[in-house]
């Protein structure tokens, strides 16, 4: 019982997190209609720049703020200067594009911080666990991850749907020439959703750095599951990215601690060690294929 | 090899249509015989690492080759080709395992395999359209790489390690790196004129035609279905052929093969190359195998190089390096 519900939350906090880079994601393919595979990398220079400025400064908080300024400054300019010439183009060409920035920027990274992963620590107000029940402790900073996953969900839905901005880029999803013809700016429209994005990505990046390595292709494993999130969710649905995100999280986390005790169950303790990990990691990929086969546009479609 | 050169016009048909794509083959005998020549010269110079170099690019321009057969001309952006590279590798790896090293038994079987998969895969994947599409092909080669990565039995994640080459007769030692690069040239240009065939017959010209109006077809009668499908499982079957020279070539196979960013890689070359370009493939692993190679050779920060040539490609060329030489010939549009 205190193992599910600690899976639960660990699904949770993974789920949020996959969720602040699916929805950018999920915004830039449904407005732009633009296949981004240098996401990832905005998420992966969003770590490093908080790790460097809070070892810099010595307080994570500023360390994290530095990192979504740096980080938005950094998606702002790759959109001024490539992305937006790739807009029109197709689909193919923008997977080539955006490839040939995703090895530019690891090689930056590795230039600037070196090969070796860098220590990214959690604050230190942070660093225990806290009882959440009796008999249940849970670390402190997944908790801290799953408010901020909650707030920032929370402020995005506010963004998207109460405010003028929010109005015109939920216009651009479903219709994007109609959008256009009743007068949206979208260039101006394009790079703050571009820019956001990449705020997005630094959140992400700098609150699982401590969790996670921060390291030179961390961002291209992530990608990937992003990807999967926003086509189980559909792509330009905001909501869609929200419960794709949880859907992919808990199924992805729960499935690591349940395939392998079921697999001991059955096949005995040493199959189950060397077979869970490979057959859990299976349970997203058939959790989309099936999603595909019978949704093929996804759970909630952005175009009506 | 090439001994029929007459397949661009046949009595009855037009001169030449949009969809036909010649041989070239002056270009292509001046080029055969070059690569003949490549390992004598290697040889005599006493560099023999390019023979291996070179079956590597030939290797790849295959893979990729088979992938612009239906990424290219019928449309179909399979995000998961590599899968099928891997299961032709394995393939070879669990007979030779078994003690089955000819290579008249495995690599039919390899091939047979890879193109079964492709059959199921494809059955499914093809009820979905444009990115679902490369998703849901992306889906299935990571159940297999996870598949794989948990069958101890076979190396699990870290692979393993075939015996010997595969054998094919007592003369023809594979072993000895020209002859495997020349038999790989063989499998190389015999594939590859059975593509550009296929690409100039009805079957192609339907495939083709699909690519442009799906719904035309279908309402002129056309089982579009099918003939997707067929081609997804030829693709299929001819990348699990290069997955058999991988396999011998480097004497080991693992996972890796067949995770997403080989599929990732094969795209790029096919991109690179040109899209829907009969020798788009072949250039696209040509330039990347090649740059790789040159570039690693001055730094190791290579990537940056690569990404930077890349990009550079994306914004200069319309449609990948082949659209420089072919000035004037715009008549297919995107």
């Amino acid at each position: 019982m205190i193992l599910f519900l600690e899976q639960s939350l660990n699904g949770l906090q993974f789920g949020l997190m996959l969720f602040l880079l699916a929805a950018g994601l999920t915004l830039v393919f449904g407005i732009m209609d633009t296949i981004n595979l240098a996401h990832g990398s905005l998420y992966m220079i969003g770590a490093y720049l908080t790790a460097t400025a809070a070892a810099a400064s010595g307080s994570f908080l500023v360390g994290l703020g530095a990192g979504i300024v740096g980080t938005t400054a950094i998606g702002v300019l790759l959109e001024m200067t490539v992305l937006r010439r790739l807009y029109h183009r197709d689909h193919l060409s923008q997977v080539l594009g955006t490839f040939a920035i995703l090895l530019m920027s690891n090689e930056v990274v590795r230039m600037v911080w070196g090969s070796q992963p860098i220590l990214l620590n959690p604050p230190a107000a942070l660093a225990g666990p806290v009882d959440l029940m009796p008999g249940f402790a849970y670390p402190a900073f997944r908790l801290l991850i799953i408010g901020v996953g909650l707030a920032v969900a929370g402020g995005l839905y506010v963004l998207v749907t109460r405010t003028r901005v929010g109005m015109q880029v939920r216009a651009g999803a479903s219709n994007r020439e109609m959008a256009l013809a009743m007068g949206t700016d979208v260039r101006k429209l394009f790079t703050m959703v571009f820019g956001l994005g990449a705020a997005l990505c630094a959140v992400a990046g700098g609150m699982l750095g401590p969790l996670l390595a921060v390291q030179v292709g961390m961002g291209e494993s992530i990608l990937i599951l992003a990807f999967v999130v926003i086509v189980i969710g559909g792509i330009g649905s905001i909501r869609g990215a929200l419960m794709g995100s949880l859907l992919v999280g808990v199924v992805d986390t729960c499935g690591h601690t349940i395939v392998p005790m079921v697999l001991a169950e059955t096949l005995g303790a040493s199959a189950a060690a060397t077979a869970g990990p490979a057959v859990a990691s299976i349970l997203i990929y058939v959790l989309m294929a099936a999603v595909l086969f019978w949704k093929p546009e996804g759970l909630f479609p952005a175009h009506g | 090899m090439m001994s029929n050169p007459d397949m661009t016009t046949t009595p009855t048909a037009p001169a030449r249509g949009l969809l036909d794509h010649p041989l070239h083959w002056r270009w292509a005998l001046a080029l055969l015989v070059l690569l003949l020549a490549l390992p004598v010269v290697a040889i005599a110079l006493q560099q023999e690492f390019y023979i291996g170099l070179a079956s590597r690019i030939l290797i790849f321009a295959l893979a990729a080759t088979s992938l612009n057969l239906i990424l290219g001309f019928g449309g179909m952006i399979s995000f998961g080709h590599a899968a099928f590279v891997g299961l032709g590798a394995y393939t070879i790896g669990i007979l030779m395992q078994g003690g089955i090293s000819s290579a008249w038994v495995a690599w039919p079987l390899a091939v047979g395999v890879s193109a079964l998969f492709a059959l199921v895969i494809g059955a499914i994947s093809l009820r979905t359209k444009g990115v679902y599409f490369i998703m849901i092909t992306l889906a299935f080669a990571q159940m297999l790489f996870y598949l794989l990565v948990s069958l101890k039995a076979y190396g699990g994640e870290d692979g393993m390690s075939l015996a010997s080459r595969s054998v094919i007769a007592t003369g023809i030692d594979l072993k000895q790196d020209a002859t495997f690069y020349c038999v790989t040239l063989a499998v190389f240009a015999v594939a590859f004129v059975l593509v550009q065939r296929l690409l100039n017959a009805r079957f192609g010209h339907a495939l083709q035609a699909i690519h442009e109006n799906e719904t035309r077809m279908v309402a002129i009668g056309f089982p579009v279905y099918r003939y997707k499908l067929a081609a997804f499982t030829l693709a299929g079957g001819l990348a699990g052929l290069a997955g058999v020279l991988v396999a011998n070539q480097s004497g080991f196979v693992s996972p890796a093969l067949m995770q997403w960013n080989q599929s990732g890689m094969l795209m790029i070359m096919v991109i690179l190359g040109g899209v829907g370009q009969l020798y788009g493939g072949v250039l696209g692993a040509v330039v990347f195998l090649v740059l790789e190679e040159v570039l690693s050779s001055y730094t190791i920060y290579w990537q940056f190089g690569l990404g930077a040539m890349l990009l550079a490609v994306v914004l200069l060329t319309p449609n990948g390096l082949m659209s420089l030489f072919q000035r004037g010939a715009k008549e297919i549009g995107k």
